[in-house]
């Protein structure tokens, strides 16, 4: 085994090395431009986009007219939020989607608000879903888009897409999801979830960084967006630039290898999850689960080790790569909003650990992860003056804290 | 975030970690902090009651590295010293030890605050119980 253990893949994954193989001569000998028309350069580049235009829509189920490759998520929420707004604003000016989405959604949302539209942030239940009544009763006439993500980045909890997918349909409003975290980890069909349009990346599914892909519905509806970047037309005219041809090439190959390999990759990873579980319940008291773990990705583990505060979790544990909920581990002083939504309690966020499976991962690794943890936990434990004062039969929440 | 050596060292061997009887006259404590802010600290000493100096000192940190290194640090400093001396223990002085970067001045602070909640406790048991004991903490 070797160190250090990364268990971080919601994070990003590695390129996988037979990635990195199919993109190389798209660097060297294929460099040509594929906007280039008249010479067998440009061919050559436009085939091993359009090839991988394919392994990408065969992968979601999708038209591979109806993917446009872009820069990475984040630019594909953008554009998919963006471009529907301006779209459609003589329709309406209402979105929805939900506290626990990522930044790349939130944020959005919120410049669109400062320009004039009407946003509704959905809650979560305890689970980490949101209420489909809730969504039912947020959609006025003016509602133009629904934006929900596939699966959460932190806890892994699936929305249940199908039934947005449906309401949307019945009620006319187009339904975007941020699938990034669940495209290629688990079946995802945008004809079966009745999706207009999709947002994916190529490096949390074993590609490289800086490419990506939104979907956009060709039919049933017919999905417009306003371009977001401006220039020579490419992708159909909803995103110009010369495309990022060996990135591309790396996405199909990483689509096609996830494809050909999920069932097995995601039986494997969801049984040394549990594994990862059931060995931090068999040896530590009082750990928790953040979001529902029926509906949820099967490389995803996030649990909370009451009493004891994350980022110091973390630093006893050096040699390992996890992430925290903990605001110590960023710049800002709040803890992660997702957990919160959760409804759980600050405290709870600050004590959680957020374990990402991935292709390289084994059970030698799951194994020494548990085994390291839980001593940093016990140690942390003895260090803390919670655990102590619950130990004397204190409650907590009964507290008057000296806040600072 | 990259750790400076001296927290590192306080959070691999922190220094007077545990409990002093909260009840005995001597003894103050302090408990600083909430849990929903991700710092808590119990900062406890022992004061001589002939000397006014403190004899021991003990915390107990839920939070992150550097809030651990500044209670183990603070206590280390605070056995020695008479509680006047150590009521002049800064946080500014903790951030220049430890090395503490601007997002965990927060953390010195509350150990500041711990200090002066712990001498505030125990000199408040020293006016409540005058006639047990005359030590130089009784007068506030």
């Amino acid at each position: 085994m070797k160190l250090p253990i990364y268990m971080d893949y919601h994070a990003t994954t590695p390129a996988d090395p037979r990635v990195v193989d199919a993109m190389l001569p798209y660097f060297t000998e294929h460099f040509g431009n594929s906007a280039s028309r008249n010479h067998s350069f440009g061919w050559a580049a436009e085939e091993a986009v359009e090839t991988a235009r394919k392994q990408v829509a065969d992968l979601i189920g999708a038209n591979p007219k109806e993917i446009i490759f872009t820069s990475g998520a984040t630019e594909s929420n953008n554009l998919a939020i963006k471009g529907v707004a301006e779209m459609y604003r003589e329709k309406g000016n209402h979105i929805i989607t939900c506290v626990t989405e990522h930044k790349a959604v939130i944020d959005t949302c919120k410049k669109l608000e400062k320009q004039g539209a009407r946003v509704t942030y959905l809650p979560v239940q305890k689970d980490g879903r949101i209420s489909l009544d809730d969504l039912r009763n947020a959609i006025t006439d003016k509602t133009i888009l629904i934006s929900i993500m596939t699966a959460n980045n932190e806890i892994g909890v699936l929305q249940p897409i199908a039934e947005i997918g449906a309401i949307a349909k019945e009620k006319g409003i187009l339904f975007h999801t941020d699938a990034v975290q669940a495209v290629g980890k688990i079946p995802v069909d945008v004809m079966q979830l009745k999706v207009d349009l999709l947002s994916l990346s190529a490096h949390k599914m074993y590609g490289p960084k800086g490419v990506g892909a939104l979907f956009v519905r060709r039919r049933n509806p017919r999905v417009l967006l306003a371009e977001q970047i401006s220039g020579g037309g490419h992708e159909r005219g909803m995103r110009s630039g010369t495309l990022n041809v060996p990135g591309i090439v790396g996405l199909g190959k990483a689509a096609a290898i996830c494809q050909a390999e999920m069932a097995t990759e995601s039986a494997r990873l969801s049984k040394l999850r549990d594994r990862l579980n059931d060995k931090f319940h068999e040896r530590l008291d009082e750990i928790y689960i953040n979001g529902s773990t029926e509906h949820r990705l099967p490389h995803n583990l996030n649990i909370s080790f009451a009493y004891v505060e994350g980022e110091s979790l973390l630093m006893g544990i050096n040699d390992v790569a996890v992430s925290s909920g903990s605001a110590c581990t960023s710049a800002s002083l709040e803890p992660s909003y997702v957990l919160k939504a959760l409804g759980a309690g600050d405290d709870l966020a600050h004590s959680s650990i957020r374990f990402g499976l991935g292709r390289w991962s084994t059970e030698e690794e799951v194994d020494y992860v548990v085994e390291k943890l839980t001593n940093v936990v016990r140690r942390l434990r003895e260090m803390s003056p919670l655990y102590e004062m619950v130990k004397e039969g204190v409650d907590l929440t009964k507290m008057q804290w000296i806040t600072h | 975030m990259a750790y400076s050596d001296k927290v590192i060292d306080h959070y691999e061997h922190p220094r007077n970690v545990g409990s002093l009887p909260k009840d005995d006259a001597n003894v103050g404590t302090g408990l600083v902090g909430a849990p929903e802010c991700g710092d808590v600290m119990k900062l406890q000493v022992k004061v001589n009651p002939v000397t006014g100096v403190i004899d021991d000192a003990k915390f107990k940190t839920f939070g992150c590295g550097s809030a651990i290194a500044s209670s183990s640090l603070a206590t280390e400093w605070l056995k020695g010293k008479t509680v006047e001396q150590a009521l002049a223990i800064k946080n500014t002085d903790i951030v220049t030890e430890l090395a503490l970067p601007p997002v965990k001045i927060h953390c010195s602070v509350l150990a500041e605050d711990a200090i002066k909640a712990a001498i505030a406790d125990y000199k408040s048991k020293q006016t409540q119980d005058k006639t047990s004991s005359v030590g130089a903490g009784a007068s506030v």
